[in-house]
Parts: C-alpha cells; sequence; structure tokens
C-alpha cells in the first residue's frame, strides 16, 4: 500500500552528486509555465499579463515578503542554439521562441496600457527570488524556474514553492483597484492547438554519451505518462476528437529527438545548455512530461526518471527498441485503461506498464543493499503504482493526477449523462487545474483529504523565501537576501554585484551546482560586514576556498 | 450557477455504485452508500464552485505557444 507522508534526506547526509550508483539523488530542478488568463479582458496581450503576475510578486516583497534584487538576467552563458549531438543551429533558421538568450521586451505601447501600475518601478520582465528561484516572463506565460536542489522529494517541494509564488501574485493583481482579476493553471495546453511546458533538468555527466540516454529515455518517456500524467480531455493537437487520455502534453509530440522546444516538439530535447561547468556536465533537459498538482505524481515523475539515469551511466539500462516512439507515446496516452500494446524492433507488443515493468525491475536488480531512504521510497512507490494500475487503474486516484481527474469526469458522465463533448466536461479539465485554492478542483481534492500530500504547506510557504541548502541556489538566494542593493543580476551560473562607489561590476560565477552550499558558504555570510567586505573575503580572502 | 440547473442527484446512486471496486464482503451495503455517498458529496462541492457558463468560458481560455 502506498502510505502519505515523505521522508526527507536527514540534514548533513552525503550525498552522491552524479553518477554514483543507483540512486534518486542528483543535481534537479523543475520549471513550470503556468496557463494565464484574465476572465474580464478577453482580449488582454499574455505578455503583459505575464508581466503583471511577476510585478504583482515583486510587490509582495516591496512589502516585506522577501527582498527584491537581481532583476537583470544575466544571459552571458545562454547557450539554446548549441546541440548535445554535436552542433550549433544557425541563428537564421531558429524559430524567433528559440533564441532564450535574449531578453524579452514589452513595446511603449504595452507598458502604457499597463493602468494603475505603481509608479516607482519600471515593468519587471525577470526575478530571481530570495529561494534561488527565477520568476520571469517566458513568452506569453508566466514561468517559475526552481532553484536546483539534490533529490525528489526537495523537487516537489520547490516546485510547489513555485505554485504558492503564483497564488501569492494572482492574488495581489486580484486585490489592486484598477486591476482585472487574473487566473493560473499548472497544466499545459488550452485544448485548442496551443501547448506550453513544464520542464526538468538533471544534472549528468558528460562523460555519458547522448546517444545513450537517448536510446534509453525515448521508451521510458513514452511509457512514464502511466504513473504521472496529468489527463486531458479531447484528443489530438487540436482537440478534433472527443474522449479522454492519460497525457496533456503528448499528442503535441511529433519528433524523438531535436533541439525545437515550442515547434516539431521531440521526445528527447538536445539542447546543450549546461549552465555549468561545460567539459564535466550536461543538463538533461526534459520537455515532455505533464505539469503536476499531485505530489506524489510529481515525486515519483522525477525520482524514476533520476533512477533511470543512474542505470544508464551504470551501464544497465533496459533499450527496448520502440518501432514507432512518437506512435506508442500518443497510443499510450490514448487509453486509460492501459491495455493497448506498442510494438518493439524485436517484434514483442508491451502495454506502457509492461516498459515501466522492465525499467522498475532494472531498478530492483541494480539497487545496493544498502540504498538510501529516499531512493528505496522512490523504488516502494513505483513497484507498488504499478501493481495498482496494473489491478485496477481506478485505485490509484490518491497517487496520480490523471487517474483523479479521470474519476472526477466519469462521476459527472454517470449522473449527469455527459458525453465527452459536453463543454462541462472540459471545464473540469480545466479548472483541475486552476491554481486558486476554492476554485480549483485538485485544490478542493486535496482538501478534502481525497489526494496523498508528501509537503506540508508550511514547508511549501518556508521554500517560497529559502533555498535549498546543498546547491549554489543557496548561495544565490542568500546573496540576494542579504545584499539586494548590491546584486544587480543573476543567472544560474552567475552572480553580478555593484559596490557603490566602484565603477566595475563584478561577476561572481557559480558555475559548480554542488558548491555555494550552506555548509561551504554560510559562515561567510554570517561573518562579512557587508556586500563589499564579502566580496573581498569570497575573492580575495582565506575564505577562497569555499568560493563557488 | 448555471450549472447546478442540470443537478441531478436523486437518480445518480446506481451509476456512481459502478465506481465501486470489489466492495468488502463483510458489509458491502454499508460500504456502498458511504463510498456513493462520497461521490455525490464530491460532485456536490465541485457544482458550486465550477465556473457558471461552461462552454463560454472553455471558448475563452485561449493561450499563446509556449515551449
Amino acid at each position: 500500500m502506498i502510505g502519505t507522508g515523505g521522508r526527507r534526506t536527514a540534514p548533513g547526509t552525503v550525498l552522491p552528486a552524479v553518477g554514483e550508483g543507483i540512486s534518486v539523488h542528483r543535481v534537479m530542478g523543475t520549471e513550470t509555465e503556468y496557463g494565464i488568463i484574465a476572465p474580464a479582458l478577453p482580449s488582454a496581450n499574455p505578455t503583459l499579463l505575464s508581466s503583471q503576475v511577476v510585478n504583482a510578486y515583486a510587490a509582495t516583497l516591496r512589502e516585506g515578503l522577501g527582498n527584491l534584487a537581481g532583476t537583470r538576467w544575466d544571459y552571458t552563458d545562454e547557450t539554446p542554439l548549441t546541440d548535445a549531438r554535436g552542433f550549433r543551429m544557425d541563428r537564421a533558421g531558429a524559430h524567433p521562441s528559440q533564441l532564450t538568450d535574449e531578453p524579452p521586451e514589452l513595446s511603449a505601447e504595452q507598458i502604457a496600457l499597463e493602468r494603475g501600475e505603481p509608479t516607482e518601478a519600471a515593468v519587471l520582465m525577470n526575478l530571481v527570488l530570495n529561494n534561488g528561484a527565477r520568476l520571469y516572463v517566458d513568452h506569453a506565460h508566466p514561468e517559475y524556474s526552481s532553484p536546483e536542489v539534490t533529490s525528489p522529494l526537495d523537487a516537489v517541494l520547490w516546485d510547489r514553492a513555485g505554485d504558492h509564488v503564483a497564488v501569492t501574485a494572482m492574488q495581489r493583481i486580484g486585490a489592486v483597484p484598477g486591476f482585472s482579476p487574473v487566473i493560473l493553471y499548472k497544466n499545459n495546453t488550452d485544448n485548442k492547438s496551443v501547448s506550453y511546458g513544464s520542464h526538468e533538468n538533471y544534472l549528468v555527466p558528460r562523460s555519458v554519451p547522448f546517444s545513450k540516454l537517448a536510446e534509453a529515455l525515448i521508451p521510458f518517456f513514452a511509457s512514464r505518462q502511466v504513473i504521472c500524467g496529468a489527463g486531458r480531455v479531447g484528443l489530438g493537437p487540436l482537440n478534433q476528437e472527443p474522449g479522454f487520455q492519460i497525457s496533456q502534453r503528448a499528442d503535441f509530440f511529433e519528433n524523438e529527438i531535436g533541439l525545437e522546444t515550442t515547434v516539431r516538439r521531440p521526445i528527447i530535447n538536445t539542447r546543450d545548455e549546461p549552465h555549468a561547468v561545460a567539459e564535466k556536465y550536461r543538463r538533461l533537459h526534459v520537455i515532455i512530461g505533464d505539469a503536476n498538482l499531485n505530489e506524489v505524481s510529481n515525486y515519483l515523475k522525477v525520482g524514476t526518471t533520476a533512477l533511470v539515469l543512474s542505470l544508464i551511466e551504470q551501464g544497465v539500462a533496459p533499450v527496448p527498441v520502440l518501432e514507432d516512439p512518437v506512435g506508442a507515446l500518443h497510443a499510450i496516452s490514448h487509453d486509460p485503461s492501459l491495455r493497448t500494446t506498442v510494438r518493439l524492433t524485436d517484434g514483442r507488443s508491451v502495454t506502457g506498464l509492461d516498459l515501466q515493468d522492465l525499467y522498475c525491475e532494472a531498478v530492483l536488480d541494480a539497487l545496493p543493499a544498502d540504498a538510501d531512504e529516499q531512493t528505496r521510497d522512490v523504488v516502494d512507490r513505483w513497484q507498488a503504482l504499478l501493481a495498482t494500475l496494473r489491478r485496477d487503474p481506478m485505485d490509484a486516484a490518491r497517487q496520480v493526477d490523471w487517474i483523479a481527474k479521470l474519476k472526477v469526469l466519469e462521476a459527472y458522465r454517470a449522473r449527469d449523462g455527459l458525453a465527452w463533448t459536453d463543454p462541462r466536461l472540459a471545464l473540469i479539465d480545466l479548472q483541475y487545474a486552476d491554481l486558486r485554492p476554492e476554485k480549483g478542483i485538485y485544490q478542493r481534492l486535496a482538501r478534502r483529504g481525497d489526494v496523498d500530500l508528501l509537503v506540508p504547506p508550511a514547508e511549501v510557504a518556508w521554500a517560497a523565501v529559502h533555498p535549498p541548502r546543498d546547491t549554489r541556489a543557496y548561495f544565490r538566494g542568500r546573496c540576494i537576501a542579504e545584499y539586494p542593493a548590491e546584486v544587480v543580476g543573476a543567472s544560474w551560473d552567475s552572480l553580478i554585484f555593484e559596490l557603490a562607489g566602484e565603477r566595475r561590476l563584478q561577476r561572481v560565477q557559480t558555475r559548480e551546482p554542488l558548491r555555494g552550499t550552506a555548509a561551504l558558504t554560510a559562515e561567510l555570510f554570517d561573518l562579512a560586514a557587508d556586500a563589499e567586505d564579502f566580496l573581498a573575503r569570497l575573492l580575495s580572502g582565506p575564505d577562497r576556498r569555499v568560493a563557488p | 450557477m448555471a450549472t447546478q440547473d442540470r443537478r441531478n442527484t436523486s437518480g445518480s446512486a446506481t451509476e456512481a455504485e459502478e465506481e465501486i471496486p470489489d466492495p468488502a464482503p463483510a458489509a458491502p451495503e454499508a460500504q456502498e452508500s458511504s463510498q456513493t455517498q462520497g461521490v455525490d458529496d464530491l460532485l456536490d462541492e465541485i457544482d458550486g464552485v465550477l465556473e457558471s457558463n461552461a462552454e463560454e468560458f472553455v471558448r475563452g481560455f485561449v493561450q499563446k505557444g509556449g515551449q
């Protein structure tokens, strides 16, 4: 039986970072692009609405929820067109949305539209938060990119912290006279033709060939949706057929491997932008996942993926070769009974559950007897969930988003005799992801005690303003908290300081994700009298050994 | 709420019972009625929060492309 309540890694435990045995621990993080509307302003510019979210959160920081700093993103190390297969895409040939290394801009006209904006501030498009996360306007959506963490449970915690930030901003907009209320959704499609992402990032050693990652991950990702899909009413990218499917994202994927994230989406994204020492690390950028509200779904999504990465690094990952990976992804998503089979090149036909079992069994075979508690917890939950899904998928509604959603939809269909084309079912699908505590259907299920939770709400609120202690996010978040006046820019792998009376900006690089931790730098922060003293100690003093 | 005019809780009991997986043999009736009650409660609660004009609301949820 799958129980509730997660187990935290004991503080001070030395964690295997990357490529050390079969484990769920590695440097990872999540990104959420939220769906956004202002119901009273149907033609509102989505970029403008998204900037309202960023600015509303900034306003709550100014009012004392935290410090406002680092509003300029440092784009120096962004390389969105570098392909992990060993080449670079021509800038002229790229889709404009792939040029994520250019700051987004609002036109003067758009800014003029912004009635009632507090006059003391320019329109902000980017914030680096006290918890080490980034909150910014990504194309037409507000996006929260979590700080780097080292375990699935922390990934869930700081992902939920992003939802907390989003809700805080949404409520703030609703409370400002003259502003039209905005609703944020943690979903991945408008069910008309458009999809937006919730990405995962995993640090992997550069020494593992990209082709080894791709061949083992393609069948894993084609089937992972059965344990963590978010569910969708409607089939096809244009919602052209009525019905229910397991995944929000599946129908928007057309390729096996590629660099794009917004067009011709691939199961394996090859963007090679490590945000770390490039000679040592890759950042595997996973774009195929659904945004999860259910904490167990989210936990298993990142936990099982981390386990499969460790199988690949140890050279013991199964490689079931799908005849048609994209077709398999769609077919598995379109069958909530989980009985559909897909063909392997060796002639076998397997279900999505069979594929997941293959990976889960490989983990069980390779799992050391002294595996740590959280690794064992992820494996136990994965194994138990697969068994439940085989018996009756509906029994896993407490752990899996798509099943909880389907259960509500089926209850409505039974009670009111609704066809899949009924707009009320489409509304339930949408409103499942509504982040408003009183309106969101997932939120109501959670409050009723109908879903399993892993992180207490008080801890989520804490994580919205505190960084993880065991990655460079600690250094980033603490710099922003301690020196809001001097930190003028930031990125994943740098902080830019501007000291009073000095012309030159100081750029501190943080290219080692497992440095800049509390263990290495907390004392330095405590000792330093001010930003100048801090930089002097960090960069030239006897404390050089703790520098990120 | 526009959604409430289509509520039909009285006719729902039999259909909702189909949701029940393997009722415990000891007290099947008690379990069925408590589970049915749970589903009815849940739908009542959701009825109360669903946006009022489903078709219009869903049509109005238009997003621009993302990653």
